[in-house]
């Protein structure tokens, strides 16, 4: 079948297009080369809704940043994820840096970003006890905000199913081509045909490009280590800490995290391999080295994870989005780095307008804005609770009791559209291994109930789809009998 | 709103040995509340034998040792309910909880005895460096997978740390056909029993490389490998040394940490080091009636010690129930001297402790020849020679009341390493 729009990357970018293009008259497929959404470069990110005080006064990433972030409240109430604006502070220790960080703020009402406010030392320190004293100063930014990218990513993708986009994963793109008026994608799994492709492919998103265009680009993975603290130490700051942006980007930061945790990093280091998400020693050690110079007494023994992400760095640190000259039909949405998740949802909005162009699409008048996320138990009162647990005795059983997350979350996190498959799609969606544990206690009981929910044996539960599968075969008695149990009736 | 003497969260071998005690003791009406779907806690996963040794002078495995305090439990008539997950204890000690049957309830207890065991420390908190592919388990998940579940968690193993869940696992993994091909411990020396480093690696031919940790993980869907390097004293990798193994399987063995969230919220007073509440003689917690034992207390190496303390706590909340326990008059702190991480119990009120009270320590390195010593303000009070002891293996001494009320306004009780 000819589609009109062929989306390459189920990454935030590319369930933002889809979900904007699904307000269209269209047909269009989402291809994936992982096995769920959000598996690259928007998985592993600082969580972060940056108010859009960096970009250079007068650029798409500066205009994009501010619109996606005035968006995202709107958005986290129509499709049902957590958003929250704790405010940014920019800290500078140097009183000999205060010119930068005024022409930060200067740059910030250039961007037409609102509530900026210039604070000394004190009043830093007022609002955030734990920065380090003698700092210069600091910039506030009362917009900036914190969000969960799984939770948007997911929603933004079962929204766009719901109105029509179909999703292909574990379906990796070897080339794309013209063929006469339209594009031939070539994938491990069939060839797609679309009018139009959009290039969402994050740190591959020069691959593609180039397949099509003579003008190339060229992205650079950049990577970012992290380290993630455990939910006791979720308050140590209020508000996201940045300290003064440098040459590789906005240097390491502190934050609380939607979920409560604590989140640290990124460092910043340019490296050749797209698949380069391994942490390192020194890379946890300058995380945790250039954190302390902004925020004081760190509890970083209270680490629950660490791990890195790579951004799509394209050499000019530009977000490239439109058609290139030479591929009519072909439209980027590359170089997508920071802040990219904070204006996925304009990125969206923009990408859609030019494929609606292009395609001279009409809109739908059956759209569906509304999605509802997975139900949390724990925010109901507890008449409501039982209610749902007489109805449906799953929401009484907890499975991860890091996080508090009972069996009928992780139920409905399987049976919903775009449902998670593995243990990692159960982590993202229901926050189930996620927590100071880090699965120990609940991974045999996920195990069992995807198993269970999907009817596969237990042998091809996979930790992230591909080769991941968790256990390797029965052990040499096979099944252990139910009556060799202790039970409840022994 | 129902009522209870005495609500024991958790159902594994402190919960039931305090309910036993607790019933024998005089309570009236216990309940156990268990968040797993059968009783007898971590015990059912431990089908290797050696259990009961001190308690039944027998040899027993863990659903063994369970077992037969499920039966004693049964046969006093004490309720569990499993599947029950506690969400919260006020310090009223109205306890919230939830299972699928009755949903979220409420209950009144009278006194508390907390024994929510402990958790597995995972790779995040060591920070090991690398991929994160699947294959990477701490010892006890993989236990339980094998040992309950009936499946091989991988092939050929590494095993990182040398705590006696992953000792045991080398050879549980070893018995299944895997490969284990080396298990490496950051510490210069081993942190399990050496019985388990007798039978469960040098039996096998596996060899323990002490000062050895993970240097990196590779492998993006499926484990492929690890390099391990040789630690200086600080703790640092030596340039150099790295080795690399391949291997399909990491199992974490790198230490427990008591379950203390509940504690915490309800505002219990936590110690540092223990990570689990200050208790007094009584095995009583800052709030009078909340008891604390087993692992959540501190972590211990003998489910033996654990069913023993446990029993203490269950006739302590039996005796505070009935109005026996005579009100806390000021403590006498037990302090951790030169050589020693931590006491348990952290405090004692003399007027309340028995004539010999159990105090169970851990030292803070391997000491041999060494001379233990309890002080009351200074004074030598009770000494012992040992010819080693190690961080791997709990210290008890039992203190005599007498020696305690003769120091007339004794002040604190210092236990030490003074030669070794």
């Amino acid at each position: 079948m000819m589609y009109d729009v062929c989306i390459i990357g189920a990454g935030v970018v590319g369930c933002a297009v889809a979900r904007e293009l699904s307000r269209y008259e269209v047909s269009a497929c989402v291809i994936e080369r992982c096995e769920d959404v959000c598996c690259g470069t928007s998985k592993a990110n600082s969580a972060i809704i940056h108010a859009g005080y960096d970009a250079p006064a007068g650029s798409l990433m500066a205009r994009l940043n501010v619109r996606g972030n005035e968006r995202m409240e709107e958005l986290s109430r129509e499709l049902d994820f957590p958003f929250r604006r704790n405010g940014s502070l920019v800290v500078c220790l140097d009183a000999g840096e205060m010119p930068a960080l005024q022409a930060l703020y200067e740059r910030g009402l250039a961007n037409n970003v609102k509530g900026l406010r210039l604070l000394s030392g004190e009043e830093a320190l007022l609002m955030e006890p734990h920065l380090q004293e003698g700092l210069a100063g600091a910039l506030y930014a009362p917009t900036g905000g914190i969000i969960c990218p799984f939770l948007l990513t997911i929603a933004l993708a079962e929204n766009a199913v719901v109105n029509g986009v179909e999703f292909r994963f574990n379906t990796k793109v070897n080339s794309i081509g013209r063929a006469g008026d339209h594009y031939l994608t070539e994938t491990e799994n069939g060839a797609v045909e679309s009018r139009c492709v959009v290039n969402a492919a994050g740190v591959y998103a020069d691959v593609f490009h180039n397949m099509v265009s003579e003008d190339k680009i060229h992205i650079t993975p950049r990577k970012g280590e992290y380290c993630l603290l455990d939910r006791s130490e979720g308050t140590h700051v209020r508000h996201t800490i940045f300290m003064m942006p440098g040459r590789l980007g906005k240097g390491v930061l502190v934050s609380p995290t939607v979920h409560g945790n604590l989140i640290v990093g990124p460092t910043a280091a340019d490296i050749g391999d797209k698949e380069g998400v391994n942490t390192t020693r020194e890379g946890l050690e300058e995380v945790a080295a250039r954190a302390a110079l902004t925020v004081k007494d760190l509890p970083l023994a209270q680490v629950i994870t660490s791990f890195a992400g790579l951004r799509a760095h394209e050499d000019g640190h530009a977000f490239i989005i439109g058609e290139p000259k030479d591929a009519e039909g072909f439209v980027d949405a590359a170089g997508i780095e920071s802040p990219g998740l904070s204006s996925a949802p304009a990125i969206g909005e923009m990408v859609a307008d030019i494929v609606r162009g292009r395609l001279h699409l009409h809109k739908k008048t059956d759209f569906r804005a509304q999605r509802t996320g997975i139900l949390n138990p724990a925010r109901l009162e507890m008449a409501e609770r039982n209610e749902l647990i007489c109805r449906e005795p799953a929401y009484g059983k907890i499975i991860c009791r890091c996080e508090g997350v009972t069996e009928g979350e992780i139920v409905d996190a399987i049976r919903r559209p775009l449902g998670a498959r593995s243990l990692d799609g159960i982590k993202r969606r229901t926050r189930a291994g996620m927590g100071r544990c880090q699965a120990g206690f609940c991974s045999p009981r996920v195990m069992e109930i995807l198993s269970r929910e999907l009817s596969l044996p237990v042998e091809e539960i996979t930790k992230a789809g591909g080769a991941s599968a968790i256990v390797t075969g029965r052990t040499k008695g096979g099944h252990v009998l139910e009556s060799s149990r202790m039970g409840d009736n022994l | 709103m129902r009522a209870y003497d005495i609500v024991i969260v958790g159902g594994g071998p402190a919960g039931l040995a305090a309910a036993v005690a607790a019933k024998k003791a005089g309570a009236g009406d216990i309940l156990i509340l268990e968040r797993d779907r059968e009783m007898g806690g971590i015990l059912n996963q431990c089908i290797h034998n050696g259990f009961g040794l001190h308690t039944f002078q027998e040899e027993l495995t863990g659903p063994e040792y369970a077992g037969r305090f499920l039966a004693m439990a049964r046969q006093l008539g004490i309720p569990c309910e499993i599947d029950t997950m506690v969400l919260e204890i006020g310090s009223d000690k109205v306890v919230t909880a939830m299972n699928h049957k009755k949903g979220m309830f409420r209950i009144r207890a009278g006194a508390v005895i907390l024994a929510m065991g402990c958790r597995e420390r995972a790779r995040g908190a060591l920070q090991i460096p690398g991929y994160r592919p699947a294959g990477i388990f701490s010892a006890g998940t993989a236990q339980r997978l094998v040992n309950m579940e009936g499946y091989m968690p991988g092939r050929e193993v590494v095993i990182l740390g040398s705590g006696d869940i992953g000792l045991i696992m080398a050879r549980r993994m070893t018995l299944e056909g895997a490969k284990v091909k080396v298990v490496a411990e950051r510490l210069p020396y081993c942190g399990g029993l050496q019985r388990n480093v007798v039978q469960c690696l040098e039996d096998y031919g596996i060899p323990l490389k002490l000062c050895h940790t993970v240097v990196d993980i590779r492998g993006r869907e499926r484990l492929e490998g690890v390099t391990l390097a040789r630690v200086d004293e600080s703790g640092r990798p030596i340039p150099g040394t790295e080795e690399d193994y391949a291997c399909d399987t990491l199992l974490l063995s790198v230490g427990l940490i008591p379950e203390n969230e509940l504690s915490r919220s309800m505002g219990v007073e936590m110690d540092r080091i223990t990570a689990g509440p200050v208790v007094n003689e009584s095995l009583e917690t800052n709030i009078p009636g909340v008891f604390a034992c087993g692992n959540v207390l501190h972590v211990h190496d003998l489910v033996d010690y654990v069913s023993e303390e446990a029993a203490r706590a269950g006739e302590n909340a039996a005796r505070f129930v009935r109005g026996l326990l005579p009100e806390c008059e000021g403590a006498v702190s037990v302090v951790a001297g030169r050589g020693v991480r931590y006491c348990v119990p952290g405090r004692i009120d003399i007027t309340r402790m028995a004539e010999r009270l159990p105090v169970r320590f851990r030292v803070d390195r391997i000491y041999k020849e060494a001379l233990l010593t309890v002080r009351c303000d200074g004074k030598l009070v009770l000494h012992k020679r040992k010819k080693m002891i190690k961080p791997g293996e709990m210290e008890e001494i039992l203190l005599p009341r007498e020696k305690c009320l003769a120091q007339s306004g004794l002040r604190s009780i210092v236990i030490a390493v003074e030669e070794g």
